[in-house]
């Protein structure tokens, strides 16, 4: 991956020509770096969402003490969210950022935990049992004598309702929490706290070995556990120029769809479940079940099946795995029906979210919302058609769109989905080839210095892997591109001005996975 | 009137592991005698306990996704009196710590426990929730649950099948089956186990009020 490094007093620009001039919409990722000597800085990975065009620029700092780097949170709405993560681990102060405070850990946490530096003892940072005050916002100025000035600025006002919802609530699927100011029934202003579950993989990953990394990819966004090991997996095999067996990319294209579909199925359930439809709750599991089946006879795992490896897949598949997959796949297409019939057009579901939640085109783009919620407004952003994998580009499938952008459209995103992924499979099935389930590789993985980037489709959108090497066994600096957090930013637009039980549909349609928003 | 051992419908008792303990609990309660009507009383109390059990909805990561398993089709905890769950700790009488609790989350789990009404139990499912497990060595996870509050059953696994997690919230229906009601229960929070100190924190006070509170001191 090359990366173009601008410097700091030219990077606002060439920024702002970047966006405005080559249409470089997408800002796919924002990484916080701690080069050492070097300083730190941030690599900007961005893409134009009409020609598929992608860039990698970066720029850093050499002061440690107040590392301060121009905003770009006005040109892409994401990075108002990516600067606050970047502030939380690095402590990189963005001029100009709207409310510059901590994202992931609590605002009394001393030091930054990402720095080479940071001191990682009890002592310094003990578990705090008691609450933690409700951070006060702040922006950062340079001034013209060139000191960085904190303003102190609150986000809800004297006279604003202000509700909490969270982190122990049975609508946010997991921990994650929201403040939020009401009128009357109507949300005005959205403050969305994570961190419930940050659980710094990204840090410990720098002290593991490579193949010791490959089993914390399956605890990020469980329910998509193959597409991101496999996301890890090619990021090291590009690295390594290792190629892997025909038979092998087969195995894997099966299981990232059968993943899919998977995770497709416990939204649906989960998804009724938050509208309260028990029922299609019920179905939803009992058909999931049949999935898990296969995938334990193959993998050994039911939920986290740490099966690919670097270089091929742990074990090779079972003699019976093609024959119960196919009836696996007739069986569930005609169970679509049944959940559509009890579901999807059911006069309360369709009240609860026909035109509840839009998001427009432009919003989801700057918002670097993937996967299904992209789609269903009408971005066409699905990564196995962007830059194919494995062997999407030899398989026939439609990328599924729909236009309104609306609670209802991701909804049948996801039923249209698993149709797809069934005619993925059905293609793929009756021709694995023989030969090496696995290639041989050395007992100690290391990847030449450099840095790299992988992206897959998960099942919620784009996971990408972005790797920086210097020649170790362990990775200098490791991200993972998470699938939730455009998702959860995104929402501020959507609440505003809907009701409170509209935030069920919307949270329920948006189909986030807390570890891994928290990572 | 002597406590007898803890039988239980679904596994016969010496199919079970770890009877030992509750043996040694036995012993120690049989240590003083028990009134026959208050045994008996005791019996049907911990017969109605230990037979409709209610866990609090507390899911912080891949266990909650296999505790819905267990609530689903296949698995169905209804068959043993667990299918009611409550979003609310007050209503609650256990708490299933599914997942990894993170220094950020501690305080609130702590908070969340000690909301609950006596008698309450804890099950710490997963290795995160029993030590860290694959997360150990983070500078933001909680290394154990048992580090803030007291834990009853732990369910290995990561993430536990749903066997086990049926199988640890049997093991918690022996241990609820051998508690005297009428002279202390096995386990009670004491009051200065609870943190009292919560500081109640009010943002958004218009000035006029703060200026007046601070007059008044």
């Amino acid at each position: 991956m090359n990366t173009t490094f601008i410097p700091l007093n030219e990077f606002r620009s060439q920024m702002e020509t970047l966006r405005r001039d080559k249409g470089m919409d997408f800002l796919r990722d924002m990484i916080g770096m701690d080069w050492g000597e070097d300083g730190l800085g941030v690599i900007y990975l961005l893409e134009n969402s009409a020609t598929k065009e992608n860039i990698s620029v970066a720029t850093r700092t050499t002061d440690r003490v107040a590392p301060a780097i121009p905003t770009v949170s006005d040109l892409w709405k994401i990075a108002n969210i990516y600067e606050r993560e970047v502030f939380d681990f690095f402590g990189i102060i963005f001029n100009g950022h709207p409310n510059l405070r901590r994202l992931f850990l609590r605002n009394d946490w001393v030091g930054y935990p990402l720095r080479k530096d940071y001191d990682e003892s009890e002592a310094v940072n003990p578990v705090r049992m008691y609450s933690e005050n409700n951070q006060n916002d702040c922006t950062y100025t340079l001034a013209e004598d060139g000191t960085i000035k904190q303003i102190p600025d609150t986000l809800f006002d004297n006279n604003e309702y202000v509700i909490n919802i969270g982190p122990q609530h049975p609508a946010t699927h997991g921990v994650l929490r929201f403040r939020l100011s009401l009128e009357g029934e109507f949300i005005n202003k959205v403050d969305i706290h994570c961190g419930y579950i940050h659980r710094g993989i990204e840090k410990i990953s720098e002290k593991y070995p490579y193949p010791q990394i490959l089993a914390l990819t399956d605890r990020l966004d469980y329910l998509s556990a193959h597409q991101n090991r496999h996301a890890l997996c090619m990021c090291i095999e590009k690295a390594m120029g290792l190629e892997v067996t025909e038979r092998t990319q087969y195995i894997r294209t099966i299981m990232d769809e059968l993943q899919r579909i998977d995770s497709h199925l416990l939204f649906i359930s989960c998804a009724a479940m938050d509208l309260g439809a028990l029922t299609t709750f019920i179905y939803g599991f009992r058909d999931r079940e049949k999935l898990l089946d296969i995938m334990e006879e193959v993998t050994g795992g039911r939920l986290i099946q740490n099966y690919n490896v670097i270089g091929g897949v742990q074990a090779d598949i079972t003699p019976g795995f093609a024959e119960k997959v196919k009836t696996f796949c007739k069986d569930i297409l005609n169970k679509l029906n049944e959940y559509n019939d009890v579901f999807t057009n059911n006069i309360i579901t369709r009240k609860r979210m026909l035109g509840i939640g839009v998001l427009s085109t432009e919003d989801v783009i700057s918002y670097g919302c993937t996967g299904g919620t992209g789609r269903a407004s009408g971005w066409s952003c699905d990564v196995r058609k962007r830059h194919p994998y494995a062997l999407y580009d030899k398989v026939d499938f439609k990328e599924i769109i729909y236009n309104n952008g609306d609670c209802y459209d991701r909804f049948l995103v996801r039923i249209d989905e698993i149709k797809e992924s069934v005619r993925i499979i059905e293609q793929l099935i009756d021709s694995i080839p023989e030969g090496e389930y696995k290639v041989k590789t050395k007992p100690i993985i290391r990847i030449p210095e450099g840095s790299y980037h992988a992206a897959v489709e998960g099942s919620r959108g784009e996971f990408g892997v972005f790797i920086e090497s210097k020649g170790d066994k362990s990775p200098y600096r490791i991200k993972f591109r998470p699938m939730g957090l455009p998702l959860i930013a995104s929402m501020e637009t959507m609440l505003k001005g809907n009701k409170i039980a509209d935030l069920m549909a919307i949270g329920a349609t948006l189909d986030y996975v807390i570890p891994d928003i928290d990572r | 009137m002597e406590m007898k051992k803890p039988i239980i419908k679904s596994i016969p008792y010496e199919e079970f592991k770890d009877n030992e303990t509750l043996e040694a609990l036995i012993k120690e309660i049989n240590k003083e005698r028990t009134n026959v009507v208050v045994g008996a009383l005791d019996d049907l109390i911990n017969w109605g306990r230990s037979n409709s059990l209610w866990s609090l909805t507390f899911a912080t990561s891949c266990c909650g996704i296999e505790f819905m398993s267990v609530g689903a089709a296949r698995y169905d905890f209804a068959r043993f009196g667990f299918e009611v769950t409550r979003n609310s700790p007050r209503q609650a009488d256990l708490i299933m710590v599914a997942g990894t609790i993170t220094h950020k989350m501690a305080p609130v789990l702590k908070r969340l426990y000690d909301q609950m009404a006596e008698p309450k139990y804890v099950i710490a499912v997963g290795g995160c929730a029993i030590s860290g497990g694959p997360f150990k060595g983070s500078y933001h996870v909680l290394n154990g649950v048992d580090k803030i509050i007291p834990v009853d059953v732990y369910i290995p696994g990561c993430p536990p099948r749903p066997e086990a997690i049926l199988y640890g919230m049997m093991q918690l229906q022996r241990k609820v089956k051998i508690e005297k009601f009428f002279g202390g229960v096995n386990h009670k929070q004491k009051k200065e186990e609870q943190t009292d100190n919560y500081p109640l924190v009010i943002t958004n006070v218009p000035q006029e009020i703060t200026d007046k509170t601070e007059k008044e001191q």
